[in-house]
């Protein structure tokens, strides 16, 4: 079987800053993804090469569903297929939370008004903030606008989620609202790669961690693996720095 | 009590009235429709400027610093007095018209530009990851907030256009100002112009009331 996400030498600089050092990935339909590591790592770059936010080196690749992510027509098509979960949420603030959900399958799937409320209210029931689908997203507070962002990357129905350190910008007694979330959806048959800070979150829902360091992975494997037997010394002293304290 | 009867000559001012408020509607005629014209005009102007590409945007930019760079007088004179000799004959109304676009669009240009610049990457990018065209983005997600920082702005720079159509009177326009001049020498009383200068004054005080209303409520939050 073919991998869902295919990542062949990718390769990306800032001028002469280069950030990511030629990085081989395949990653299965349905597998959830862990992607830790230090801060400038290259790991929030990775995700974002995958539905092309990030321009990378044309002699790599990158395949969703075998569609290449290169400029042009296709790629709205695999940004259809991706959804995205950010840092800062990115929520529109100009409409309710449920025109936010609405908008996207209205425009780029020509669902109708009554279809997409539909779904809309679900989703947003699914994430446990129907009650405020009629407010604007100033109104709700961190954990709640994160919920509301991935209830509007699920709204196009997608086959991958990439989630940017969806809860490094929130309240810490907001984190846990989230992470259910998201434990909910890992093995609903959507894929999902997640750059995240949080290591017990990874432990318990990640197929896999992936540790990357310098725009390189330097170990990938499950969790287990990773936490409690890493082979890496860079592994092992970044693990010791983040869980020992 | 002379003062009076020279500049506040009330039977001079009855009399003249039917003729200012004729110059008033072709006033405000040739404001509004320059007025809706700039916006046109300086949404595409800005957008083209944004992503066009390279070459595209540097003619327009070219567009945008000659036509706020050149005096309106003298355009508006290039456009009546000059344009004919290569066959382009406009009519009053259309030169005024024209100038004061071309001028306008510039600057709502600028405006619109610091308007969608002003909007967080993030929003572009959360349009872009679920898939949304560029059309759409604009549509539905960027130009919505970007009007509501724009509009105190757009706003001065329509005051600016009102103002400016009273140059039309030197291209034999029968605008406000004309209208006046013409009622001061047939009456040989300048009584007129005070009054044309009144109506000036009750067209656009409200709209400058307006303006800082607006500047005011935007500066104070989101």
């Amino acid at each position: 079987m073919s991998a869902q996400i295919n990542i062949h030498n990718l390769k990306k600089s800032y001028g002469d800053f280069q950030v990511l050092h030629g990085i081989d990935l395949e990653i299965a339909q349905g597998e959830v993804v862990c992607v830790i590591g230090p801060s400038g790592s290259g790991k929030s770059t990775l995700i974002r090469c995958i539905n092309r936010l990030e321009a990378f080196d044309d002699e790599s690749e990158i395949a969703v569903d075998g569609i290449a992510v290169v400029p042009g027509r296709a790629l709205a098509a695999v940004r259809a297929e991706v959804g995205m979960v950010f840092q800062s949420f990115n929520l529109f603030p100009h409409m309710t939370v449920l025109r936010n959900v609405m908008l996207a399958p209205m425009r780029v799937r020509h669902s109708s008004v009554k279809d997409a409320e539909a779904r809309a209210r679900v989703l947003l029931d699914r994430v446990g903030i129907s009650e405020q689908a009629d407010k604007y997203p100033e109104n709700l507070s961190g954990g709640q606008q994160q919920r509301v962002a991935i209830a509007r990357a699920l709204a196009m129905e997608p086959k991958v989620l990439l989630f940017d350190e969806p809860t490094s910008a929130l309240d810490p007694e907001m984190v846990g609202e989230v992470l259910d979330v998201m434990k909910k959806l890992a093995g609903t048959g959507v894929t999902m790669v997640i750059v995240t800070h949080e290591m017990g979150f990874a432990r318990q829902v990640a197929d896999r961690v992936i540790f990357m360091d310098g725009g390189n992975v330097i170990e990938a494997g499950p969790p287990a693996e990773i936490f409690d037997n890493p082979k890496e010394e860079r592994t092992r002293s970044f693990l010791h720095a983040v869980l020992d304290h | 009590m002379d003062l009076f009867s020279t500049f506040f000559n009330m039977p001079v001012l009855l009399n003249s009235l039917p003729q200012l408020l004729s110059g008033l509607l072709v006033t405000v005629q040739i404001g509004i429709t320059s007025i809706i014209c700039g916006l046109i005009g300086g949404l595409f102007l800005a957008i083209t400027r944004l992503y066009a590409p390279t070459i595209v945007q540097v003619l327009v930019r070219g567009y945008i610093d000659i036509f706020r760079s050149i005096p309106l007088l003298v355009l508006l004179i290039v456009v009546y007095y000059a344009l004919p000799f290569v066959g382009i004959r406009l009519s009053p109304f259309l030169s005024a018209v024209t100038a004061l676009t071309l001028v306008s669009a510039a600057y709502t240009a600028e405006i619109f530009r610091a308007g969608i610049e002003a909007i967080p990457h993030g929003q572009f990018e959360a349009s872009a990851a679920l898939g949304l065209s560029n059309r759409h983005t604009m549509v539905d997600v960027i130009l919505p907030q970007a009007i509501r920082i724009v509009i105190p702005p757009l706003t001065n720079n329509c005051i600016n256009v009102m103002k400016d159509t009273a140059l039309a009177s030197v291209v034999a326009m029968p605008d406000l100002l004309k209208q006046a001049t013409q009622a001061q020498a047939l009456s040989a009383n300048p009584t007129p112009l005070i009054g044309a200068a009144l109506i000036y004054l009750i067209l656009l005080w409200p709209m400058v009331y307006v303006v800082a209303r607006l500047e005011k409520r935007y500066s104070r939050g989101r």
